[in-house]
């Protein structure tokens, strides 16, 4: 981010070697970000889009804007906050991949309604788009079906975030081999990659999954 | 805690249902949710300013006052608002950190009172944003610094008498340190200091030609070798206070190994030195030149003067803060100045009788010309040559003028402090005057209220009241807390004139002292256990007093013994003569203090600073000395307490 590239710049700075000016340029900084501003659509839109009550929509973006007062979230900035919630490991992976996830409309920005939707699909949804949203997150290229490579990917990011002190000790193929487990139950033809209807039908057939997915009805 | 970290946090657990297809363990269930989902309006009345807020805003740091159940402490029912007797403005500081997540620091407030508020709604200081941080740190720094002043004056200072038992040793280091404690030490600073300056002239004079009468010699004669058996004697002189001080100062310092290090003492032992090394070398010729320069050192008496003038002392303070300034100009000048004498050197190279033999000759022309001084007694010849001398004595205007300005105001900084701490040392004594003032000012009250005869149980009526209901509520219950605990611990408050007296009457011994000591109390008549308070108030007044005339304790133990054992009743006290007589309050007095005797003596020596904390004036110290005793006199209290207490 811009702002981050500010900071390194001005350390940089410091060693006198009169290359950066300071001044006029964050002036210049500021001014172009401060003039990007995003409002969402109304009230009622978003109520009818999304599975929330007024009283949520109001409470989320009332945080939302607290927290993102240009009114939306880049990249850089959700893997900051995304990484505070898991300070041991790195996470940054695993928020590109759900920032992928909630820009669904891939401009390189999470607006509220993007938010609100992803969000309203999550903890409103039925068990089919809870898992339809889940697949999208695996699927990276976004072309239907998940191959070996997409999911370790995924997997590794996810291990990734465990960081170094894990009791048992992380080892170098575990990510490969939950891959291997997930292929060998989600993948019914074996053909080596995981169509949608696949997932679904095997998620479906996993009690644990099941059950689970109760988790997140209370979450807002 | 992140501003935004409350808010994320449902995203993020939502976001987890990414995982869930991966999951090889069934996962845990969702922790129980509370029932109140909507947002609500808080309103937060502080001193009659009410802010509102939404509740998870407050909710968003739940270590805090505002963000846990603390807050409902402070709740008011009727009113269905938070209630906070505290300042308005600076809460306003602390709702924005809810907020915004940064927590500003208000400029125009002191930074004491922000750090109570913080104190007070549970906000670390360290979540100070970093805006507002280092004017935060600095602030604090500059009055934590003042504060450490003002504690180190008041014990270092002028103000407490010396602690008893002191050695020789301490008390000679401190009238060396602090000269005006006494007048010894006056007239040994002036003293030294007189001789410092005789010193210093004999040097000066010793060299000035003086005509001699007797010798027509063409040839004139400094006066030192003139007249040198006088020179000689005055030298000595000096030598022999300067070393006797060295001497002193060495025994009476506290660590000896940090007093031979310190600058000071260094400074001595140079000024001292040549003399002795001068007195065992003999007077040969081949070593009388260095003999001659070892008399140089003896112009460094001048720094002894460094301990009698505090602009000197600031002087040296302030070129070794601006250490690196100085190291800079230097080395800066070294450089412009050998790029100069090259350029110079080969400018000049041509000409023929010229002053620039060699680059080092040349550094003489470009540290004269690049001060500004100019001597003229090198001059470029050459056109080339004229040229660069120019930019040579430009040049040096500016890189001189650099550093200046930092070392100045480095000055500048530092003596406005010593001003600052001479002035605010002076108003210490006031100010600390006023303090005693107000504390004994309640204890004198209470004290004329006694003697007005307010502790009059039987209410001999109409005269009482009139002197007593001048009083206000605040003082009655005042008044009445303090009598309870004078019955509590069978002593009374005195104020000192009568206490010193009853001290001086104490050292005389024997039962006269008691009856004059009693007789000069203020007691009421007709309190019942006054009779055997005397005794104990006489003990008090023994102990006390012994503190303040630094007497050491194992001598108060003896008078302790002597006092308890002496089991003559007392009917000379005045409270005794009006009040009927109790034995058996007396009998139990006694059976105390044989106890409370015996058991006072094994008590272990009590430290200067117990001591001291006595000898403090004003009802607080009364006070705890008066609970020490009390302990003694309650029969029901161990003796462990008792130890305790007298510690």
């Amino acid at each position: 981010m811009r702002g981050q590239g500010r900071k390194e710049s001005l350390s940089d700075s410091r060693d006198l070697d009169g290359s950066y000016d300071q001044l006029t340029d964050s002036v210049e900084d500021e001014f172009e970000l401060s003039t990007v501003c995003h409002r969402p659509e109304g009230l009622e839109q978003l109520q009818e889009q999304t599975k929330f009550t007024r009283k949520e929509l109001q409470v989320l973006y009332r945080g939302f804007k607290n927290e993102c007062p240009s009114g939306i979230v880049n990249e850089e900035n959700f893997k900051q906050i995304y990484s505070q919630f898991f300070p041991q490991g790195d996470s940054s992976t695993y928020a590109t991949f759900l920032f992928n996830a909630f820009d669904t409309n891939h401009d390189g920005s999470v607006s509220f309604e993007d938010f609100v939707a992803g969000l309203s699909v999550i903890l409103r949804g039925t068990v089919d788009d809870r898992l339809n949203w889940a697949f999208n997150l695996y699927d990276l290229n976004k072309d239907g079906c998940i191959t070996k490579e997409e999911m370790l990917d995924i997997m590794k990011s996810i291990y990734d975030m465990m960081g170094k002190y894990t009791y048992p000790a992380l080892r170098e193929e575990a990510p490969r081999e939950h891959v291997e487990s997930f292929f060998q139950k989600m993948d019914r033809n074996k053909d080596g990659v995981v169509t949608i209807e696949e997932f679904i039908e095997s998620c479906q057939k996993d009690e644990n999954i099941m059950r689970s997915m109760q988790l997140f009805d209370n979450v807002i | 805690m992140a501003a935004g970290l409350a808010t994320w946090l449902p995203f993020a657990r939502a976001a987890a249902v990414g995982w869930l297809p991966l999951a090889q363990q069934p996962l845990p269930p969702a922790p129980g949710v509370k029932a109140s989902r909507g947002d609500e309006v808080l309103v937060v009345n502080v001193s009659g300013r009410r802010f509102e807020t939404w509740k998870n805003t407050l909710d968003r740091y739940p270590d805090t006052l505002l963000g846990s159940s603390e807050k409902e402490f402070f709740y008011d029912a009727d009113s269905g608002e938070y209630f906070f007797d505290r300042d308005p403005d600076m809460f306003r500081h602390v709702l924005n950190f809810y907020r915004t997540g940064r927590l500003h620091c208000p400029r125009q407030e002191c930074i004491q009172a922000f750090d109570e508020e913080l104190a007070f709604y549970g906000l670390v200081p360290e979540l100070v944003g970093d805006c507002c941080l280092e004017e935060y740190r600095d602030r604090k720094k500059e009055n934590a610094e003042r504060l450490a002043e003002d504690e180190e004056a008041e014990q270092t200072g002028d103000g407490p008498a010396l602690p008893a038992g002191s050695s020789l040793r301490q008390r000679l280091w401190r009238a060396f340190e602090n000269p005006h404690t006494s007048t010894a030490a006056l007239v040994f600073y002036y003293v030294t200091g007189f001789f410092i300056a005789v010193s210093v002239i004999a040097n000066v004079v010793e060299t000035i030609p003086c005509r001699g009468s007797a010798r027509r010699s063409s040839r004139e004669q400094p006066c030192g070798e003139r007249f040198p058996q006088a020179f000689f004697c005055m030298d000595t002189a000096c030598v022999l206070i300067f070393t006797g001080e060295y001497l002193l100062r060495l025994f009476a310092a506290p660590s000896r190994c940090r007093f031979l290090r310190s600058v000071m003492s260094l400074i001595d032992v140079v000024a001292i030195l040549p003399y002795y090394i001068g007195l065992l070398v003999p007077k040969n010729d081949d070593v009388s030149g260095a003999f001659v320069t070892l008399r140089v050192f003896r112009v460094f008496r001048i720094f002894k003067f460094s301990r009698h003038s505090q602009g000197l002392r600031i002087l040296g303070y302030t070129l070794k803060s601006c250490a690196s300034e100085l190291g800079f100009l230097l080395f800066s000048l070294t450089m412009a100045i050998i790029i100069f004498a090259t350029v110079m050197f080969y400018a000049e190279k041509g000409t023929n009788k010229t002053n620039f033999t060699s680059i080092p000759a040349a550094f003489w022309y470009t540290i004269v010309t690049m001060t500004t001084l100019g001597y003229g007694d090198m001059v470029p010849s050459t056109i080339a040559g004229k040229i660069f001398g120019s930019i040579c004595s430009l040049s040096g205007v500016l890189v001189i003028a650099l550093p200046v300005p930092v070392i100045v105001s480095n000055f500048s900084r530092i003596y406005h402090q010593n001003q600052r701490a001479d002035k605010r040392r002076a108003q210490q004594k006031v100010r600390l005057a006023r303090i005693r003032l107000a504390k004994s000012g309640t204890t004198n009250a209470f004290l004329q209220y006694k003697q007005n005869g307010g502790l009059e149980d039987s209410g001999s009526g109409e005269e009482q009241a009139l002197c007593v209901r001048n009083r206000s509520a605040f003082e009655q219950q005042h008044h009445h807390l303090l009598h309870c605990l004078e019955k509590t611990t069978c002593h009374e408050f005195t104020d000192e004139l009568t206490f010193s007296e009853a001290l001086g009457a104490v050292s005389l011994g024997g039962r006269t002292s008691r009856s004059t000591s009693v007789s000069s109390q203020p007691t009421g008549p007709g309190s019942l256990l006054s009779s055997c308070c005397p005794r104990r108030a006489k003990r008090r007044a023994i102990r006390l007093a012994n503190s303040t005339a630094s007497v050491s304790r194992g001598s108060m133990q003896e008078l302790d013994m002597l006092a308890g054992l002496h089991r003559s009743p007392a009917p000379q006290s005045r409270s005794s003569l009006n009040a009927k007589p109790h034995d058996s309050l007396d009998r139990n007095c006694d059976s105390r203090d044989f106890v409370a005797a015996i058991i006072s003596i094994p008590t272990p020596p009590a430290n200067t600073p117990d001591e001291s904390q006595l000898s403090s004036p004003g009802g607080g110290g009364r006070a705890s000395s008066t609970l020490r005793n009390s302990s003694l006199g309650t029969p029901c209290l161990f003796p462990e307490t008792v130890k305790i207490s007298s510690l």
